[in-house]
């Protein structure tokens, strides 16, 4: 199993906002995890969908040569439960970036399982994050990228995500 | 109208409270942003972003807080920060107040250069100059 979260990005802006989707299904074993005869998307795994989808914008904004992690959680508000059957949509927006690291805010919305209904608001998620490089100078870290890996790198050929290329 | 001391006083306590969810009342004048309200150090980044965005300012790097003391052999002798070190710093940080600082200047104590009061003449001055 490859921790991915999102399935396929349907907006990229470098530098500023991208959206990726997730369909949901009841295959997936964590739905099983959290309440009996209750399968929901668990809340950690909405903010892990956000931070990969924002992670991809706030990596290629620097050509993924910079070690970004996800530094903090600010805020996540959630207003509905995810269940399967229906699709995630997660739109990340860059409120502020520097060399050091980036602000997101981030917007989740909920698509049912029948297709022409409007995507409802399902959480809200700032998210913050660091070029570690930049901010903790004098700690020893690998040299190789460990963020962005030969996974990440399929992921980009997968979503079909070039730098300055908006699709 | 440029803004009192106070409106800037009670935007930076706001700024405080949301980025490290600390209460109102815990942030005093005096407060030291690590050692008294808990921030780490991925929260002075959140708190930069913050205060230029409430503020409509930009924070060069190093402006707020200087970069790098603790790793230069020149600033730091036997853990304490070496006067020189000092001296660069009250020129970089005038916003910053020495006093208690310069009596035991231990690296580990450079936290309290950084306060609320600080913070608020930092962006006293930033709004002054623009």
């Amino acid at each position: 199993m490859r921790w991915y979260w999102i399935d396929k990005f349907v907006e990229f802006t470098p530098k500023q906002s991208a959206s990726a989707v997730k369909a949901v299904s009841l295959a997936e074993e964590h739905m099983h995890d959290l309440y009996p005869d209750f399968p929901i998307v668990p809340h950690s795994l909405i903010i892990e969908g956000m931070a990969q989808t924002a992670g991809m914008l706030v990596g290629e904004a620097r050509g993924y040569k910079e070690k970004v992690i996800l530094a903090k959680i600010n805020r996540a508000t959630f207003h509905r439960l995810v269940r399967p059957g229906e699709t995630i949509v997660y739109t990340a927006t860059v409120e502020q970036m520097n060399d050091t690291g980036a602000s997101i805010r981030g917007r989740v919305g909920v698509r049912a399982a029948e297709t022409d209904t409007p995507v409802e608001l399902a959480a809200e998620i700032e998210l913050m994050f660091s070029h570690i490089d930049n901010n903790l100078a004098g700690m020893e870290f690998p040299a190789h990228n460990f963020v962005f890996t030969e996974h990440f790198t399929e992921l980009q050929r997968v979503f079909g995500i070039d730098t300055n290329v908006r699709i | 109208m440029a803004m009192s001391r106070e409106e800037i006083y009670s935007k930076v306590q706001a700024v405080l409270v949301d980025a490290l969810g600390v209460d109102d009342d815990e942030v005093t004048p005096t407060s030291v942003i690590r050692d008294d309200l808990g921030a780490e150090s991925i929260d002075f980044l959140d708190i930069m972003f913050r205060l230029e965005k409430a503020f409509g300012i930009k924070i060069p790097r190093g402006e707020l807080l200087p970069d790098n003391v603790a790793n230069d052999p020149n600033f730091v002798k036997d853990g304490k920060v070496t006067p020189e070190a000092i001296a660069m710093l009250k020129e970089k940080m005038p916003h910053s107040d020495f006093g208690e600082f310069e009596k035991d200047p231990q690296l580990d104590h450079m936290s309290k250069l950084f306060t609320v009061n600080a913070i608020v003449n930092y962006v006293e001055g930033k709004l002054k100059a623009s």
